[in-house]
């Protein structure tokens, strides 16, 4: 039977994960796909405390992160696809004219 | 055996129910098929397949076996592991989506069982949302398909289809969220139980389609275009677009495509029927027979959908969407409105 | 017993997901470690936030990821210098990147295990869908309304800014 903290674990590793995701890959796409990660990691932890402490408001607040999500995954697109229209690549290192 | 038989005698039926219903999909695949063909002849005055067997009874497995025995064939280009992975996708969703739909009240299989076996795979109380998540997930076998095959047309089919399969999911979601209003419950038994009630003295006909004409109708529609059939289906239409996603697929691969097709008309006709056709209840017929009954509904449905082929011209690709985003989601808009202010005001 | 299969399939298909080097793959492996998520959220008496994590996460936005992977034709990185270097021996800041990831790696680790008694859970209310609709309509219901107009925001900005600019030149 697993407890609290064994989510928490599990929630902390997939966190980390899309945290290691958006520091190390060159893609602006699988950049935001780690931030989905690290979305969905927090969705968990949400949930897994709103069970252990017996309310419902877990996953009211899983709700609005998901709508929030879904917001900012069309904007990132939005302007992913307005980038690659400027500069033809994903690779956020392309994109250096305002650097000193 | 027999005392190991008599113990779990309940697992043995749960089981039995699900090789039940894979087989019946199966089989009810291979009938559509010919139904088609020859429902399509009749409405084109000649008489369709008449060789292979009685009356061309026999043409669905003919069909089969030239399927099977073609060369798979696969473009040097394209992804192995998508260009195989898409119509498992497809042909899983369309098989899965049946888990949660009840056809039927309960049966005790004539006396050989000790309670009554309830007439589904699992009854979830969330089952129209699970569903709606299933049918959600059938968009990617065929974008993949598009995607992996390597060739122009594939991926424009793939692309416009999977965009009007979401499209049209809106209006799908939104109908289905007026019988909610209606029924109360998520889950499609209690959605059906709630239809078998009298309607101006007549028992077991409290339908929902008589308190929401126009929610069936959005949804039978919403349906057709989410199965990819026509008048909705330009993206794999023979003149315009070679064949759209399925193009450089043949064999068993393609097979399967047309499998999970059939097999999703066969499901949004079972889901409208739950939710709108009074499911099993039909009057004066009892419930442990209420089967045959779900069958004939979905029958009918079916027969809508081959009539429907035959008949109308097709949309062309962006009249299509205009239709599906500024006429029927407003619609449905207004129809939940609409649902939900008669439940406030008459108290159905 | 589910929890382990499920947690090991979200783990191992978050990593291949950072790992992959084709943006298609990692979509959709990314779509499969949402559904052994939502398969978590089952296992702890929340069908509800499952299926729309399958309807509106894996169903609606992960579709529009595969979209604009597929319609801008996006290559995977470049140069054979990223391609055969592991990213801790890159020079600059990737590197220092991944020590960062491994730095919070620890410290998460480290604060997780020294934290309160293993706590298992009590028993649940019914956490119907009503219950829900109910809260989201009665103590949240401005924040729902707010949700919604950030929702018609995001969908404005994005139609604005994905548009092609060349309306002027064409008249």
């Amino acid at each position: 039977m697993p407890s609290l903290n064994d989510y928490l674990i599990l929630s902390a590793i997939l966190f980390t994960i899309g945290t290691a995701g958006v520091f190390v890959r060159r893609n602006l796409i699988t950049i935001l796909l780690s931030i989905e990660i690290m979305l969905n990691a927090v969705n968990l932890s949400f949930v897994a405390f709103g069970r252990a402490l017996g309310t419902i408001e877990g996953q009211i607040i899983v709700f609005f992160v998901m709508t929030v999500a879904a917001a900012e995954a069309a904007v990132g697109l939005a302007i992913v696809i307005a980038l690659f229209r400027h500069r033809e690549s994903l690779n956020p290192d392309a994109f250096t004219a305002l650097k000193w | 055996m027999f005392d190991f038989l008599s113990t779990n005698s309940f697992l043995i039926a749960q089981i039995g129910i699900v090789v039940v219903i894979w087989i019946a999909l199966q089989l009810s695949a291979a009938v559509m098929v010919y139904a088609e063909r020859k429902v399509a002849a009749y409405l084109q005055q000649r008489v369709g397949p008449t060789r292979v067997g009685y009356a061309g009874l026999l043409q669905p497995i003919a069909d089969v076996v030239k399927l099977l025995l073609k060369e798979e064939l696969r473009p040097a280009a394209a992804d192995p592991i998508l260009f195989y992975l898409a119509p498992i996708i497809s042909a899983t969703a369309a098989f899965a989506a049946f888990a949660v739909v009840p056809f039927g009240g309960s049966t005790t299989l004539l006396g050989l069982l000790t309670e009554p076996l309830p007439l589904h795979v699992a009854d979830v109380n969330v089952a129209i949302l699970v569903v709606f998540a299933i049918t959600s997930m059938g968009v990617y076998g065929i974008v993949l398909a598009g995607w992996s095959s390597n060739s122009k047309y594939s991926l424009l089919g793939g692309l416009r289809s999977s965009a009007q399969m979401i499209s049209y999911e809106l209006s799908y979601g939104m109908a289905l969220a007026a019988v909610l209003v209606l029924a109360n419950s998520m889950s499609l038994r209690d959605i059906v139980n709630a239809q078998s009630g009298s309607l101006f003295g007549i028992p077991q006909f409290r339908w929902f389609l008589f308190f929401q004409p126009i929610g069936f109708l959005i949804f039978f529609t919403a349906g057709i275009a989410e199965t990819n059939r026509a008048p909705f289906d330009f993206p794999e239409a023979e003149q315009e677009l070679v064949a759209g996603y399925h193009t450089e697929y043949s064999s068993m691969s393609f097979g399967l495509f047309f499998l999970a097709e059939y097999i999703n008309m066969v499901t949004v006709s079972a889901v409208a029927t739950d939710l709108y056709l009074g499911g099993w209840w039909l009057p004066l017929v009892p419930e442990s027979w209420g089967w045959l009954a779900f069958l004939a509904k979905i029958s009918v449905l079916l027969f809508f959908y081959i009539w429907m082929r035959w008949s109308l011209p097709r949309y062309r690709y962006d009249q299509l969407m205009a239709f599906g985003w500024k006429v029927l989601l407003p619609v449905s808009v207004l129809n939940l409105i609409a649902t939900a202010a008669g439940v406030l005001y008459f108290g159905l | 017993m589910l929890f382990y299969f499920f947690a090991a399939l979200a783990i191992v298909a978050s990593l291949l997901v950072i790992a992959q080097r084709n943006p298609v793959y990692s979509v959709l492996l990314l779509i499969l470690s949402f559904g052994a998520l939502s398969g978590l959220y089952v296992l702890l008496d929340a069908p509800f936030v499952a299926t729309i994590q399958i309807i509106v996460y894996a169903g609606a936005i992960m579709v529009l990821f595969l979209f604009v992977v597929m319609l801008l034709n996006a290559p995977h990185e470049e140069t054979d210098f990223d391609e055969r270097t592991h990213p801790m021996l890159r020079p600059g800041p990737m590197r220092f990147g991944a020590v960062l990831a491994l730095g919070l790696i620890a410290e998460l680790a480290w604060a997780l295990a020294r934290s309160a008694p293993r706590s298992t859970f009590s028993n649940a209310p019914i956490t119907s869908v009503a219950a829900i609709g109910r809260l989201l309509f009665t103590d949240y219901a401005f924040q729902f309304e707010v949700t919604s107009v950030l929702i018609l925001v995001a969908m404005v900005g994005a139609v604005v800014m994905a548009r092609r600019e060349d309306h002027g030149a064409k008249r």
